[in-house]
């Protein structure tokens, strides 16, 4: 697990990992069933271990496994800091795709066409994965937030393909 | 026909052209289509692919210039002109991009108008547009002209106008297409909720959001199907992919 992302949600206060665990999957809805919940917890050990978190034992939970209480240290106050005011952006892979149209119909290899339908067939059964989420959560909900943002990236890929289709096809003159 | 079966919707060999020699259009150009009962099926495609063309000939709005087209087990590319306004009326539902909503018509009567046209009873009709209005979610907007409702309700009265006569086909052409984002989502609700209650639908769309409401989804491109995609299967896991998720989970430093 990135480390920031843990490191930002002890700065609102102290906590157990069952309660960062908790809070992540309400930001993520179902897409955080996917998240496999000891990553928190080997996540906040190397906090620790680099200096950004510290843990005190907490009293009357001695039944549970995580019964530490995590804190930032002022380094990990700064890191956080740092991290919010970063720019960064993930890059989708178009110029993967785009070079694999044209070495396909240079070398004469495949149909680009062929490419761009079952790239579609792909991002459509994603499109419609993520369009039934996103209906399934309530308003106002974080998690619905995020499910939009991936609706919406999707319905760029299938506009960017539409363009390719448009290029790719052979001009046909009817008979 | 026996070999129909459970469709609601067959075509062979559809074909719809205009002009002739040098000039010739194949609008639509051997279609090839089957639609199951309670099936969702979305036709997409570049504009002046056909769609609008293909959508038209399916309801009978149009006539094909060749092949053969089916509905519940019937013919009727042959029928005549008056056979075929009634079982557009009967049979098939139509829901329009830019709504065709009568404007000094209310949403009940708007919705009431083509069962009165039926032969129904105006006390059936009215009984029918509340419970109407009520499943798009409108009740209280039953009074309202067309031009005091927002682009996504007028939509939603139009298709409860599509569903008056409990139709075996409805047919919608662009259904997003003058709507905004917001507009749209109400829009999709509507269908994702038609879908579930077993309603046989074709959308032509180039909305990729309301065409991945469907079970089924085709391409077209010239006039003809290219390529088709079963919309099921998929899980959350891929999503996380999409959003960044799984690499971020994976990184570490």
């Amino acid at each position: 697990m990135q480390q920031e992302v843990i490191l930002a949600m002890l700065a609102k206060e102290p906590s157990h990992g069952y309660e960062l665990r908790a809070r992540l999957r309400q930001a993520l809805g179902p897409l955080g069933d996917a998240m496999n919940d000891g990553q928190v917890y080997v996540t906040l050990a190397r906090l620790e271990k680099a200096g950004l978190a510290t843990s005190e034992p907490s009293a009357g939970l001695r039944d549970r496994p995580d019964r530490k209480v995590y804190a930032l240290t002022p380094e990990g106050q700064q890191r956080v800091a740092g991290w919010l005011a970063e720019v960064s952006w993930p890059r989708p892979d178009l110029a993967e795709f785009h070079l694999k149209l044209i070495a396909a119909a240079s070398a004469g290899l495949a149909d680009p066409l062929a490419i761009v339908d079952a790239q579609r067939r792909e991002l459509l059964r994603r499109l419609r994965d993520a369009q039934r989420a996103a209906l399934g959560e309530p308003d106002g909900s974080a998690a619905g937030l995020l499910l939009e943002g991936i609706v919406l990236r999707l319905q760029a890929d299938l506009r960017w393909l539409e363009a390719c289709e448009r290029n790719w096809t052979p001009r046909k003159d009817h008979r | 026909m026996n070999d129909v079966g459970a469709s609601v919707l067959r075509t062979r060999g559809l074909r719809k052209q205009y002009g002739k020699g040098e000039g010739l259009v194949r609008a639509v150009d051997d279609v090839d289509l089957e639609v199951a009962s309670g099936e969702t099926v979305a036709v997409m495609g570049p504009s002046g692919c056909g769609k609008s063309t293909l959508l038209h000939l399916l309801g009978g709005l149009d006539r094909p210039s060749g092949g053969e087209l089916w509905l519940a087990g019937q013919r009727i590319d042959q029928l005549g002109e008056r056979a075929l306004a009634r079982l557009r009326r009967d049979k098939i539902g139509f829901i329009f991009q830019a709504f065709h909503l009568m404007d000094e018509l209310t949403a009940a009567e708007n919705i009431e108008l083509p069962a009165l046209l039926a032969g129904r009873s105006a006390r059936w009709a009215r009984r029918r547009a509340v419970e109407l209005l009520q499943r798009v979610g409108l009740a209280d907007r039953a009074r309202f002209l067309p031009s005091a409702l927002s682009g996504g309700q007028r939509q939603r009265v139009a298709v409860a106008r599509a569903l008056v006569s409990d139709p075996q086909l409805v047919l919608a052409d662009e259904p997003t297409g003058n709507l905004d984002s917001q507009a749209t989502v109400e829009v999709l609700r509507l269908f994702e909720d038609l879908h579930a209650s077993g309603q046989t639908l074709v959308i032509v769309t180039h909305d990729s959001r309301i065409a991945a409401t469907a079970d089924r989804l085709i391409s077209m491109r010239d006039g003809a199907f290219v390529d088709e995609t079963r919309l099921t299967g998929g899980s959350a896991g891929n999503l996380g992919a999409v959003a960044g998720l799984t690499e971020m989970c994976e990184r570490e430093v």
